[in-house]
């Protein structure tokens, strides 16, 4: 019993991270139809330009905002203005396979100009352990979560409670009318993209912790990201958000329980099943066929 | 005009197969191995070029199949079958397997369809790696023979360069005979408009089977031919990045071209070994050169080809109409 409630507790925090790389995902195909093969290492970086920033010197609070300024200059404004620009109006798949190309791109610099190696990586959150109803919980997974958890009500809030939000909402369910109604059609694409880039390096900052920054870790966190987004919906953030700590606690449940040779399968077959279902995701509503 | 330009493409044609055949024979070891994977690399692209480009059902499963066939072909040729039948076994397997993974493009469709394709192909990898008692997980299958065709070994890097250039022979002139039957044009019309093909009598169910299908056999081919080229396969080859692979080199090329996939693997393959002289950055470069074609032509090479002859054409036909103008102004 007690080690279900771990495995629960490392799931949602895991899951809250997925999550919050999720979001992003699915914020980018709201707005640009971009789908974003490179998400996994838009995560992975972020660490790596912290990294960077502290072997120059800097504290790890300056090595934090730099990584995090950094990060939003090159995989938002960057990303959006040098890729998806050009390529937006070609369709989905002319994108979506130069952002695999991206993918390549980034993880070859990573390994290239910094090291092909794991590096550790400090942690935000002091480790160690409380207690609670009697259970050991390491600190770092309920940091995880609070963090996660403030970033994700933050961004909702943004999006529901504020003319801001509603702008970005609309340019994404309708361009042509925001356009009409005096909506900044393109200043909110750009906007979605600096989210994305602002939540992909918090990601990076709570999970490099925990799974060290290595070139290579953003190929599991980009399809753990792919299929909570799918699994929850692919046209709503709580979807996401859903579907991100859903896929961490199944992930956890099947290492333990089915077996370790295939915990990478329950995730998938989940996501197949859900697909042929539910294709509109768990909480998605269904998105209307254009013929 | 076209009375002189189809002998020329037949020139054209006839001197790169020449080429291919004459030009490697004093290729060393490692230059031969390039070319061979190109050729069955070319195999792959081409079933994913039909499945994709010419139907129009994105696929990120093709590596999978590849798979499949090339631990079809380890394990069959290791127990002592030929190599010929392991190829028919890979064929079929894939084709089955092909098939089923077809179902859901019938009620999905485009990013959908990549994710549940995607989807299959990690899991395919997860079954290579750890169903040890077939594939020998991990530590994989080694001493793959390379088989005797005609009497003939084929031991050696060239003999078994010419087995790969002739299976892509054989694929290039049944892919071309394909997609001009009416097959091909019922793939088209499925990619342009479904719902007029099924207006049109055409069986969209089964086509978008068959697409998925046959492009999955073509793949299968390739792995059949990738196990004894390598002569030792593990997982590792087989996971997703080689389906992200195949499916960059069919855009690359241009989809729905039919010489997409040979450029496509040709640049997939060998810039990386062009560029290998700047080391460390090679991959880099690449995943530069392949954003910056993309940007500049989403269409891939072939559609950079395209855009040219297409205009080429327009200002030849327009000339062509103003001297027959001034003609039956001069006679009248």
């Amino acid at each position: 019993m007690s080690n279900l409630f771990d495995l629960l507790v490392a799931g949602l925090a895991t899951g809250a991270i997925y999550a919050l790389v999720a979001v992003g995902f699915t914020l980018l195909w709201q707005t640009s139809q971009t789908i974003n093969f490179a998400q996994g290492e838009f995560v992975m970086l972020p660490a790596f330009l912290m990294l960077a920033a502290m072997h120059a010197g800097a504290p790890f609070w300056l090595a934090i905002i730099l990584g995090i300024l950094l990060s939003m200059i090159l995989l938002g404004l960057g990303f959006k203005l040098l890729l998806v620009d050009p390529m937006m109006r070609h369709g989905v798949l002319p994108l979506a396979i130069a952002t695999m190309a991206l993918a390549i791109g980034i993880k070859e610099a990573v390994k290239q100009f910094f090291s092909a190696e794991a590096s550790p990586f400090p942690s935000v959150v002091p480790t160690g352990d409380i207690s609670i109803l009697g259970h050991a919980v390491s600190l770092q997974s309920i940091g995880v979560l609070v963090v996660a958890i403030l970033a994700v009500v933050g961004l909702t809030t943004l999006l529901n409670r504020t003319s801001l939000g509603h702008q970005m909402q609309a340019a994404a369910q309708n361009p042509t009318v925001a356009r009409i109604i005096g909506v900044p059609v393109e200043r909110m694409i750009l906007l979605t993209f600096l989210i994305n880039a602002f939540l992909v390096a918090l990601a990076s900052l709570l999970i490099t912790p925990i799974y060290l920054a290595k070139f290579s870790s953003g190929e599991v966190l980009g399809q753990a990201a792919f299929i909570a987004a799918i699994v929850g919906g692919f046209n709503q953030v709580r979807g996401a958000i859903a579907g991100g700590l859903l896929i961490g606690v199944l992930d956890n449940l099947a290492a333990a329980y089915v077996s370790t040779q295939y915990r990478a399968a329950v995730p998938m077959m989940f996501l197949i099943a859900v697909i042929l279902f539910r294709p509109q995701g768990l909480l998605g509503r269904a998105e209307e066929r254009t013929v | 005009m076209s009375s002189f330009g189809k002998p020329l493409k037949i020139a054209l044609g006839l001197a790169i197969i020449a080429g291919l055949i004459v030009i490697p024979m004093n290729f060393n070891r490692y230059g031969l191995f390039i070319l061979s994977q190109w050729a069955v690399m070319s195999i792959a692209a081409m079933g994913l070029n039909l499945t994709l480009g010419y139907a129009g059902q994105v696929s990120l499963a093709q590596g999978a199949f590849v798979g499949i066939g090339a631990y079809a072909a380890a394990i069959m040729t290791t127990h002592g079958w030929p190599l010929p039948a392991a190829i028919l076994v890979a064929i079929l397997l894939s084709f089955a397997v092909g098939w089923v993974l077809g179902y859901p493009a019938l009620r999905v469709q485009h990013h959908y369809l990549a994710f549940v394709t995607l989807a299959f192909s990690t899991l395919a990898f997860l079954v290579f790696r750890n169903e040890s008692w077939l594939t020998g997980g991990i530590y994989g299958i080694s001493n793959i023979p390379r088989p005797h065709i005609f009497g003939l070994a084929t031991n050696k890097p060239l003999p078994f360069y010419y087995v790969c250039l002739g299976s892509l022979a054989i694929v290039s002139l049944a892919v071309w005979w394909l997609i001009r039957s009416p097959w091909g044009r019922a793939f088209m019309a499925l990619r342009e408009n479904p719902l007029r093909a099924q207006s049109l009598g055409i069986d969209t169910r089964r086509y978008t089977l068959m697409a998925f299908a046959i492009g999955s056999a073509l793949g299968g081919i390739a792995g059949a031919l990738y196990a004894p080229l390598t002569q030792y396969i593990d997982p590792v080859p087989f996971n997703l990045s080689l389906s992200l692979d195949l499916l960059m080199m069919v855009i690359v090329g241009g989809a729905g071209f039919y010489f997409g996939p040979f450029l496509g693997a040709m640049i997939a393959v060998l810039l990386p070994e062009w560029l290998r002289f700047t080391e460390g950055y090679y991959l880099m470069l690449y995943a530069v050169a392949v954003m910056l074609l993309l940007i500049w032509s989403p269409t891939g090479i072939l559609g950079i080809l395209d855009r040219y002859l297409a205009e080429r054409r327009t200002k030849a036909a327009s000339a062509l109409r103003a001297v027959a103008k001034s003609r039956l102004e001069t006679v009248q």
